[in-house]
């Protein structure tokens, strides 16, 4: 198929071009009017705008996971029972952390102080200028230690203190490391709901009524 | 009616723009405002008049350093300060984990713990640096200050100044 079309018309085996509005027909045009260059020109433009559109959702998606809402992926023992061993997928606000309203209580996600490309899920017991006193190491013994948590910083622990390793081992972190607060437990679906201010008692999956 | 769709245009553009922008300036690179002369002479080296908007360096900080965080000694980096997380200060690294940093006025030797680093000032006088609040995580670090773009006299790359001997070994 040859792209130089003459010049004239298309001819249509006795339709009346009103009632011809195929897409045969509008190739045929196209093909007519257009010369190469522009057919590519057309093509060129619409790559530009699909990727243009690729671009523009890949921002929005990039500012609402860093200045709103994000899911995160949660694993490990150390806030058991709250969250279970096994992988757990929570949506965490970025908005509490971001104006300084994360209190005693929150669970947030935070940047480890010895490893910035790991994050860490704990719950915040202590904010700057409380007198914390905790036990150094349930396991072995019962010795606690007091200290006041500095200016700026705030004293994470987890809701297994027998096996986090937390502010306890790393001492009070600045408060620029901490990156959310998890508000909401999306899988797995049996406990699906809010986390809450104080440590879970029993497992929420398994929906026991507390006493 | 053409002049609420045209105000729509307006409003769809500029939200477009401002994400786009906002992108770029979280991933790629943005540019900073120095204020104080704790960085001088690298940054707001002192002259006769006073300092203000037009008289401040302005540096580009680029944020492409923050998916490994693998920084150097001489590295000029923007970081929250560790005493309030709203402010945002500019020091220069001189010191990674693992290195032995001696404590002014003490014959003391404090050892950088893994993950930190120690930040100080060009200008030791007037710098309130790791002196004062001892190491910092590495995450408290949001870019690295490559270029100065302002004042048109002083555009150039940064130069990596190694720390002053004696200091760190």
């Amino acid at each position: 198929m040859s792209f130089i079309s003459s010049p004239k018309f298309p001819q249509f085996d006795g339709d009346s071009p009103a009632t011809n509005t195929s897409i045969s027909y509008k190739v045929q045009l196209l093909e007519t009017k257009m010369s190469l260059f522009q057919q590519w020109a057309f093509i060129v433009k619409e790559a530009l705008d699909k990727s243009f559109l690729v671009a523009k959702f890949f921002c929005a998606v990039h500012v609402t996971n860093t200045y709103l809402c994000s899911t995160a992926l949660v694993q490990g023992p150390s806030m058991l029972p709250t969250f279970n061993l096994t992988n757990e997928i929570v949506l965490l606000e970025r908005i509490s952390t971001r104006n300084g309203k994360a209190g005693p209580g929150d669970v947030v996600i935070l940047q480890s102080p010895e490893n910035p490309r790991k994050f860490v899920t704990k719950r915040i017991i202590g904010m700057e200028g409380d007198n914390i006193t905790y036990i150094v190491d349930p396991k072995n013994s019962d010795r606690t230690e007091t200290i006041i948590v500095p200016k700026g910083h705030v004293w994470v622990q987890g809701d297994n203190i027998y096996n986090s390793y937390d502010s306890r081992n790393f001492g009070p972190v600045p408060y620029g490391l901490l990156q959310g607060k998890v508000f909401w437990r999306i899988w797995p679906a049996g406990a699906f709901g809010s986390i809450g201010r104080r440590p879970e008692t029993v497992d929420p999956a398994l929906k026991v009524v507390e006493q | 009616m053409r002049s609420t769709s045209f105000l729509w245009n307006v409003c769809k553009s500029s939200f477009t723009f401002g994400l786009i922008g906002l992108t770029v300036s979280d991933r790629v690179a943005s540019v900073v405002r120095v204020r104080g002369l704790s960085m001088s002479p690298t940054f707001n080296p002192p002259n006769n008049t006073s300092l203000g908007l037009f008289t401040d360096d302005h540096v580009l900080v680029e944020k492409r350093c923050l998916t490994d965080y693998k920084f150097s000694h001489g590295d000029v980096v923007v970081f929250c300060s560790p005493r309030n997380y709203k402010e945002k200060q500019i020091k220069r690294i001189t010191g990674m984990p693992g290195d032995w940093i001696s404590v002014p006025f003490s014959y003391d030797a404090v050892r950088i713990p893994e993950g930190h680093c120690w930040v100080e000032g060009d200008n030791p006088t007037d710098s309130l640096d790791s002196r004062s609040f001892g190491p910092i995580p590495l995450g408290l670090i949001r870019g690295r200050v490559t270029h100065v773009l302002w004042p048109p006299q002083r555009v150039g790359k940064i130069d990596k100044k190694l720390p002053r001997s004696g200091l760190s070994f």
